[in-house]
């Protein structure tokens, strides 16, 4: 099985949809990889998912979006979206920000929603757990800090071309801003509706993440009810990346469980 | 034509062994570099030239707008300006300017500066700006909504200066049942706006606007951008269907006069490469230009520039460049007066003071330039354009 890029159109918004494989449907909200990349995790969970991992409006390939001015028009557009599937419920995936977009999903509405599998998901501030900046370090830098392992981050800065890729980058670097520059990567009315999140939810974190840290696993877990953390070993921010074959193993048999 | 003296206020005391840990002067090196018993001293230092500008007549003094920096000290040039206000009499007082879209509520600035206004009985002359990319960092607000921000303050702004009040204003970022400011502002209908800037095809638009007509300053660039942007006003005010007047255009520049050339150029050499190395150039370019803060085209230019400027400039290129002018008072005299022929500019601001130019060093070519450059200057312009006012 393998996804393809596709384009699809959403509310009026044209998607560029990396899609594919078989089973249960799956939709994959990405974070901070590169956004438009069949990434070898997504090319795995299509083994056993219907994957369905769009850019979000307004960034990469996906066609500009004026109406972007904060995380809950985002959550709003992908509500409407899985309800344009059909009434099934299906399984959401999301990674940093796609983390915080599926949780402002779920805390308007868990009905269309069968699992919920969040990997360091931005969304809550806790005091005392110092975030990077990644709107401030450098590219490199940014990079160093997003992997545990510096040979991914020394092979994503070789392949670096800030004038090259610079529309692309720009583009999702202004939509990021919108939804994430102030407050900084949080949404400060989510914390206190976080127990409407009554899906079966799992916690993945990276035990090394210098974006978020790994003390946000514990905060989410005892503001959602029923969920649990798994926490990686030796893995920065970019966990889907690092840790390909663990990030799908836990969201496949996590899903899988609750396919019902 | 119109001759000021612009002032930055660099915390000249910033001691170079401690920077020198520090990768950025902007937003994140610690404020314990700072000492307030030297920055109280730089604060009245700066302010006595500022006040000492007026008596060896220049037409006006500024002051401008940075926050979280040894570059600046003014994170608020509304109290600069205030502190000038009752300390001079004739000089024009010009705030270039207030970060708009860094301030929460707009009507702060509307009513600030009528209340300078009215003070002097009509010398302000207020500039607006973005601030900035760095200033978004500081401050969190959000740059992605930055132009927004400063087009719907800066409206509210002359609304509330020339509309009756009260009314009601409702816009996607500021939303008022009542604007009625008080004071109104004492020049009918408002004071005189400025508009500094790096240069870009959408500020000069907007100054220029047959609405408008605001003066645009091209600032701290070398001096072929600053023809090139000026001239851009000018083409852009032909296709709005009028001519510009003179005093819609400005050039604001470091500026150094001494007894030869050769003695300007060694005095300033030390003082201007520290505002060049040390405030100016530790910024990267991630503070420079943070995401939304300028169009994705404007964006891949300055970011296209900085990569490909590899020239280290020292205070001889910044010179034969036009990005500083320095020397004998005769040479910067046919300097300043053969731009002026070529570009135009009927506004010129002098920032006389930059880096760690010393009291003594400064005060002595603030003194040289008004004796022996101004008048030659204003002569020129006089033959040139007549004599004109500031609105």
């Amino acid at each position: 099985m393998t996804v393809t890029r596709e384009s699809y159109a959403a509310r009026g918004c044209q998607l560029s949809v990396l899609r594919g494989g078989a089973g249960p449907r799956l939709l994959y909200l990405h974070g901070l990889e590169a956004s438009g990349e069949a990434h070898p995790f997504l090319q795995s969970l299509s083994e056993s998912f219907e994957v369905f991992a769009p850019e979000h409006p307004g960034f990469g390939n996906s066609a500009d979006a004026d109406w972007l001015e904060n995380i809950h028009d985002l959550a709003y557009f992908y509500l409407d979206l899985i309800e344009s599937f059909g009434p099934e419920p299906i399984h959401v995936a999301g990674s940093s920000i796609g983390g915080w977009i599926a949780l402002e999903m779920a805390v308007r509405n868990t009905t269309r929603i069968k699992s919920l599998s969040l990997a360091a998901p931005a969304g809550i501030y806790a005091e005392g757990l110092r975030r990077g900046d990644i709107f401030l370090w450098p590219a490199e830098e940014r990079l160093r800090n997003s992997y545990f392992n510096q040979a991914h981050a020394e092979t994503a800065i070789a392949t670096l071309d800030p004038i090259g890729n610079f529309d692309a980058t720009y583009k999702s670097a202004v939509s990021l801003a919108r939804i994430a520059w102030e407050p900084r990567l949080f949404d400060p009315a989510l914390k206190k509706w976080l127990h409407r999140v009554t899906c079966p939810t799992q916690i993945i974190w990276g035990a090394n993440d210098k974006i978020l840290p790994p003390g946000y696993a514990r905060e989410f877990a005892q503001l959602i009810p029923g969920s649990h953390v798994e926490m990686i070993p030796e893995c920065g921010h970019l966990l889907a990346l690092e840790q390909s074959a663990r990030f799908t193993t836990l969201v496949t048999t996590f899903a899988k469980a609750h396919d019902q | 034509m119109n001759i000021m003296m612009f002032h930055l206020m660099p915390y000249a005391d910033l001691d170079p062994r401690e920077a020198a840990k520090y990768p950025n002067s902007w937003v994140t090196m610690p404020n314990t570099l700072y000492d307030p018993l030297k920055g109280a001293d730089l604060y009245n230092r700066y302010l006595d030239e500022l006040e000492y500008a007026e008596v060896l007549g220049f037409d006006g003094v500024c002051v401008n707008e940075h926050h979280e920096t040894p570059y600046g000290m003014m994170p608020s040039p509304t109290v600069t300006a205030s502190a000038l206000a009752r300390r001079t009499t004739k000089a024009r007082i010009a705030i270039l300017g207030n970060a708009l879209p860094l301030r929460s509520h707009p009507f702060t600035v509307a009513e600030e500066h009528a209340m300078i206004d009215n003070i002097t009985r009509g010398r302000l002359i207020s500039g607006f700006v973005r601030g900035i990319g760095a200033e978004y960092h500081a401050f969190g607000i959000n740059p992605a909504t930055s132009l927004e921000r400063f087009r719907e303050a800066h409206d509210i702004i002359i609304k509330a200066w020339t509309e009756p009040g009260p009314f009601e204003y409702h816009g996607k970022h500021y939303n008022f049942e009542y604007v009625n400011v008080w004071p109104r502002p004492y020049q009918q209908p408002h004071p005189p706006v400025w508009i500094p800037s790096q240069g870009s095809r959408e500020t000069v638009e907007f100054s220029a606007h047959p609405s408008r007509k605001y003066t645009y300053l091209q600032t701290f660039s070398a001096i072929a951008a600053v023809k090139k942007n000026l001239d851009l006003y000018k083409q852009v005010a032909q296709g709005f269907g009028y001519t510009h007047h003179p005093r819609q255009l400005g050039w604001a520049t470091p500026l150094y006069v001494s007894d030869t050339d050769e003695q300007a150029m060694a005095e300033c050499a030390p003082h201007y490469d520290f505002f060049r190395n040390e405030f100016l150039s530790k910024i990267p370019l991630e503070m420079v230009m943070p995401p939304g803060y300028a169009s994705a085209q404007s964006a891949k230019g300055i970011v296209t520039a900085k990569m490909a400027a590899h020239e280290k400039i020292d205070v001889r290129r910044a010179n034969e460049l036009g990005m500083m002018t320095c020397g004998s008072p005769k040479t910067v005299a046919e300097t300043l007066i053969r731009y002026q022929d070529e570009i135009g500019f009927g506004n010129f601001l002098a920032m006389m003071q930059f880096g760690t130019l010393p009291a003594h060093l400064t005060r002595r070519s603030m003194e040289l330039f008004a004796a022996e450059v101004m008048p030659a200057l204003r002569k020129a312009a006089k033959a040139k354009f007549g004599e004109f006012s500031f609105a």
